[in-house]
Formats: C-alpha cells, structure tokens, sequence
C-alpha cells in the first residue's frame, strides 16, 4: 500500500474522530448514549482519542431496562472507572414507577419500545442538546438512510423524508430553541469493520460477546437466554448450551447463537461466514417490515 | 484470512440512474454476487416481492429503505450500502436520478471518489447521461466508469457498445474528468459485473468489480498543499500534562512532518510543530485525511476556524468570493439575499452580490436571462463573506475549496458551493 494512504480501519476512525470533535464544537451540551454494545464501546474508545490527553468532554448514558445480563453492568461500571469517565444512567423501571409507561404483558413482552420514553425525558431533564450513538447504517434499511448529524423536532421525532443534505464533511448542527439533535459518528462502519477495530485496538468487550455455557430456550426459531424476569411457557424447554451474542441489548429480546467462537479472531471468521444479519436474531425488528423506521420517527435510536 | 483486513483500503462510489435503467439491478448484482446479502435480508425481499405480485424477486427492495419508498417504487433519499471484497471496503452512495433529485445526486457525489453512470445499450447517450457526467465533473469526482447496460438486448454486439463508446468519448472531453473508463455489462444477468461474460468473449477489459477493487485511488487526496483547519484546541488541565496545548483536527491537504516550519492564519504567526499525536502514539508525520492532534513550539493563541499552513505554500485569504452553487432550498436563492456559511471549520455570514449565470444541466448551455435559482438549479454566484476565508480552488482542493450556505430562518442546508 501506498505510503500516504490510509487502511480502511484507519479512514473511519479517522472520519468518526472528526465528527464527535464537530459535535462537542457545535453543541453546548452533548452526551453519548452507551447500552455497553460493542458499537457504543468503539465510540468511547474513539471519543477518547479524540481528546486524549485530556477527559472525555461529555457523559455516557445508559438508558437502562433494569433487563440486562449481570455481566454487561459489571462490564460497564468497571469501564467507567478505568477511563475515568461520567456515567448517567436514565432507568426505565423508574418511567414504570412513575406511571409514564405501561409494562408490556404476555410471552413477547419486552421493554425495548418504552425506552424511548425514558431516553427522551432523560435527555430532557439533562437539557442535553445533542445525542450521540453508535447506531450503523448498514444495522437496518431505515437506518441506511440516516444522516450523521439528525435533526429531531422539539417532540423528538424524526422526519425522514425532510433531512437536511448532508455534503462533504461540512456537519450543519444549526438547531431552533426546544430541538436537539442525534450524532452517529460509526455512521460508516460495518459489523465486520467493528470487529476489526476491536481486535486492531485491543478493545476490551463484554463476556457475552464470547462462547460460553448458558441456560437456553427457542422460541420462534430464536435461542434466548433463560434470566429471572423470562417467562417461559410450558413448552419451551431450558437446556444449557454452548452460545454468544452477536447483538447485546435487553435481555428479553435479544438472541444468542450457538457458537464456539472464544476469540475475536474466531468471531470475525464467524461472521465472515454467516449467512444472517446480527439483527436478524432481534425480535424487536420482526415486529412489522418497517418496525425500525416507525420507532425511529417516535425519538427511538 | 486474520490480518487481510490491515491490508484493505476504503473507496467511495455513487451510483446515479432512474427508474428503469437498472441501476437497483446492477447494486443488487454487486451485492448478491459478492455475497454481502443475507438471507434475512433476502427472505425479507422475496416475500415482499410476492406480497407485491412480482414474478421476481425485486432487488431492488433492498435499497428503498423508506416506507413511502416501497409504496410509491421510488427512491427518495441518498441511502447507503456497504459491501467488501479481500481487497476494499465500499461504501455505495445510492441517489436518484430525476432532475428533481439533483441535490440527492450532489449530496452522494460530494465524497464519492468514482462514479458509476448507467448507459442503456439500446438508448445511448440521453439526457439523463448528460446531468450525471456533468455533476460528476463538477463535484470533482476523480474516476468515472460509464456501464453500457442492457447489452444482452442488443444481442451483446461490439459494434453497439463501440458506437455508444465513441459518443461518450465525444461527449465527455467537454468534462474535467480525468479517468474515464467504459463497460459493456447485463446487470440482469451479471455479465461483467463481477464475473466475465461468456457472451462478450470480445472485450478483453475488466469486470466491474475488478476494476472497483483495483482503481488507483491513494492520489485522490491533495497530498501537496499543507492544510490543517483546527477543529478544537485540547488543553487537559491534569497535573502531569499540566503546559500541554494541542490543536486537533482533521488533515484536508498535504504532509505535515514534526519540525515544519508552518504559519497560523488569520494571525500569520510563524512557528514549527513540535509534535504530532494520534492519541497515545507520537506520529513523525500525518496526512490527508487523517485526524490528528499537534502541538507547536511556540505558545500562540490559535482557536477553531483557523488554519494551519506551510509557510511557502499558502491558501488564498478571499472576503470576496465566487462559487459554483447547487441550490437545495425550497424557497430561491435570494440575490442579495445574507446566508451563514460554513466552510472548513468556520462560520461566518455571507451577502449574496450577484447571480452571474445559471448552467442547464442537461446542455451545460449558461443562461445569463434566468436569474431565478430554485430547488435544484446550479449556478455560478459571487458572494462576499464578513470575515476572510483560506480557500483553495475545488479542484485542488474539495475540502478547503467546498462551503455549504445556510438559511438563517429556518437552519437548513440550503445550498452547496464550490469554489471557483
């Protein structure tokens, strides 16, 4: 390769670094969304690059079900004290509590759809004015076209059909009183990219994301995790099984694979081979053909 | 196959066309025969092709992302697809091609580095050929491959495609281009689109892919004019970097070396850079287009929007400004009329002087009567900013030598200039 050219890992970042520096220019109080995923992860990483040797100039959220795996919230406070950085967490049991969402009921249910709620009264109550997210556009076809900076109207909605023209790397996050914007600076990076910054960078991830050993059931063709708060019908048998998460976001909809991947290495060999997106095991988009894109008009990331 | 992906590099093409020239055929192809569709995605498109009662499956279901998209068959917005082969990473900006999509096409065109523009085999050049060389040329876009499609409609003739050929050689020396390159291809059937036709034993070039994977793209960055707008100064406050004063940005032209001699405009102070981070790592040099952080040797005051410069090889310091605009607003340009613009990492206010001429899009013939700039319209305007820019000519340079204009009662981008 030529001498001045850059790898495509190092384009991205390049890229990514560029636009979370935008954001924090341009915004008086911006905040990164952090569900502890391997995206969010890389945009930490990539926001401590960016203003190394100094702090982070913004806090992480985490818009918190109370339905995560034991493993993500140790990994998360551990995170945050090694890069010394400031973590909110905006929780959607206490949106229950306070009446301003109803629990779903039933087999399906899933907490995932009232963290809308809970995310846009959090960034509300903290008059943050810009979101940033590790959202890709390559994640699901509403996402595909999503800008890197997106406009959201004073009730937190997305219009897709009335983007601004996003050209060059000229970011307009020029906002009237009462409105906010969402960033994604991995706007541009693949599953596969993600991997392989990972492992290039020596980034530290979630157990989860590894085999290991779990107690599992298969509803729908989906293997889900067993954890106290799924309920299971009779049918559905638990059997301990060898998987990882390809995906890790609230426990009740999020499926496992059955893989012997222990390594990064042997994860990006895995999903060189797989056939199937890392959402497809997501019963959150297999609700309707444009599950994604009618949640992302309502404010969802 | 561990480590192919620290060899890998990054091209960015737009693809341009309308509805029937196949255009969401040859992505799909692309995509479908370099396996970078899943089966999710595809029995997500074959039962909505059949929900649809279409005989076949519609690849091109998997580009139109929005709901109203799938409803109305059409393609609204610029959507992006990714794919990657052992080589090189693609990021595809998708646009549509009707003249009321202009700014779409300008929007994908403003990063892209090639440009695939669809010619029906049986068609030849038409109007539309015309519109996406021409915005092609004009957003600089460094390669362009024309792709003779349909050519299993003309019974994959030579003479058809040496003919079309012939035309757009013609046609296209009135362009800046200056990589031009012609394909014979079925997208339907995937002649030389990732594998080579049987049916064209006549052409001895490559398949598309192929010269995707292969084009030479590590010039297309200005890697001779040192620029370095600052985006942000870093100053941790922490005791053991308790002096430490960094300037962060991104590279837009250039090779910046540790112990350059540089200037600092506006202020001309000249200094030399003392070091070159890229976080934890202290880097001897950075380049175009590469995100960095530098500290200089003396301590000057220096803040986001200025520029960093080689002290022989300096941008020009314009207030007085004429650009080529596409014009993205609902409402007309309004001569006269004050804009912000921002260019680089600046902002400042801008008064539209004069509407010099607008171009027809189709012809490039310049009406200098029609002084009227709407949604969509390209024309050559001068403008004077309230503060001086560092700017070099778009063609030097498309990042020092791009703006966007913005309208200061509603906020939005409404339109995308290039610098004369």
């Amino acid at each position: 390769m030529n001498k001045y050219h850059l790898t495509h890992l190092k384009e991205l970042e390049a890229e990514s670094i560029f636009i979370i520096r935008e954001v924090v220019a341009q915004f008086e109080n911006p905040v990164l969304l952090f569900s502890g995923g391997k995206d969010s992860i890389v945009c930490h990483h990539l926001a401590r690059k960016a203003y190394y040797p100094a702090n982070v100039p913004f806090p992480l959220m985490h818009v918190d079900t109370g339905h995560n795996f034991e493993e993500l919230y140790k990994f998360r406070d551990q995170l945050v004290k090694e890069t010394n950085a400031r973590l909110i967490i905006a929780s959607v049991q206490k949106s229950i509590d306070e009446g301003k969402v109803k629990e779903e009921k039933g087999f399906n249910s899933s907490r995932n759809k009232l963290q809308t709620t809970t995310l846009l009264d959090a960034i509300e109550d903290h008059k943050f004015d810009c979101a940033m997210g590790g959202a890709r556009r390559d994640e699901e076809k509403a996402r595909a076209k999503e800008r890197f900076f997106s406009h959201r109207d004073d009730f937190g909605q997305w219009d897709p059909k009335n983007q601004r023209p996003e050209l060059w790397n000229l970011f307009n996050g020029k906002k009237n009183f009462g409105e906010h914007f969402r960033a994604f600076p991995i706007s541009n990076w693949t599953e596969m990219d993600i991997w392989q910054y990972i492992l290039q960078e020596k980034i530290k991830i979630p157990s989860l994301y590894f085999s290991h050993k779990r107690d599992c059931f298969i509803r729908n063709g989906v293997v889900m995790a067993k954890t106290s708060f799924t309920e299971t019908k009779p049918e559905e048998k638990i059997t301990n099984m060898q998987v990882r998460f390809r995906t890790i976001g609230d426990a009740t909809c999020t499926g496992a694979t059955i893989s012997n991947a222990d390594s990064l290495e042997k994860i990006i060999e895995e999903v060189t081979s797989s056939r199937i997106t890392e959402r497809g095991g997501r019963a959150d988009d297999k609700r309707s053909e444009a599950a994604m894109e009618d949640r992302k008009k309502e404010g969802y990331f | 196959m561990s480590n192919q992906y620290l060899n890998m590099d990054l091209l960015r093409f737009t693809t341009a066309g309308s509805v029937d020239d196949g255009k969401s055929t040859l992505i799909g192809r692309l995509l479908y025969d370099s396996k970078s569709i899943f089966e999710d995605q595809m029995e997500a498109i074959e039962i909505a092709s059949s929900n649809k009662g279409e005989e076949k499956v519609n690849l091109a279901l998997l580009t139109d992302g929005l709901r109203a998209e799938r409803e109305q068959g059409i393609t609204i917005d610029v959507a992006y697809r990714y794919f990657a082969t052992p080589k090189r990473k693609f990021i595809i900006a998708d646009t549509p091609g009707h003249v009321q999509y202009t700014r779409n096409m300008v929007t994908g065109a403003s990063t892209a580095n090639l440009a695939i523009i669809l010619v029906d085999a049986r068609k030849r050049i038409v109007e539309q050929t015309k519109r996406h060389s021409f915005i092609a040329s004009l957003l600089g876009i460094p390669h362009i491959i024309y792709c003779i499609n349909k050519m299993d409609l003309v019974n994959y003739e030579e003479e058809v495609f040496e003919k079309t050929k012939k035309e757009l050689v013609g046609f296209s020396s009135k362009l800046t281009t200056k990589d031009i390159r012609f394909l014979p291809i079925s997208a339907l059937n995937g002649d030389n689109v990732v594998n080579r036709s049987k049916d064209m034993d006549w052409y001895e070039g490559s398949t598309l892919l192929h010269t995707l994977e292969n084009i030479h793209i590590a010039s297309d960055h200005n890697l001779i004019d040192c620029r370095f707008p600052v985006q942000h100064v870093i100053r941790p406050q922490k005791d053991e970097f308790h002096d430490f004063r960094g300037y962060s940005g991104r590279i837009a032209g250039g090779v910046f070396k540790k112990n350059d001699e540089v200037v600092l405009l506006p202020s001309g102070f000249q200094t030399k850079i003392k070091s070159i981070l890229n976080f934890e790592t202290e880097i001897e040099e950075a380049y175009a287009p590469m995100s960095v952080t530098m500290t200089l040797e003396d301590d000057l005051d220096v803040s986001r929007g200025d520029m960093i410069v080689r002290v022989k090889n300096q941008p020009e310091i314009l207030q007085d400004i004429e650009i080529m605009v596409c014009w993205m607003g609902e409402k007309p340009l309004l001569n006269k009329g004050k804009y912000t613009i921002k260019h680089t990492t600046k902002n400042v206010r801008c008064l539209v002087k004069e509407i010099l001429y607008k171009v027809d899009i189709n012809t490039l013939h310049r009406d200098i009567k029609d002084k009227i700039v709407n949604c969509n319209d390209i024309a050559r305007i001068a403008i004077r900013v309230t503060k001086p820019l560092f700017v070099d000519k778009y063609n030097d340079n498309r990042t020092t030598g791009s703006l966007i204009i913005i309208d200061e009662s509603t906020n939005n981008t409404v339109g995308a200039g290039m610098i004369i």
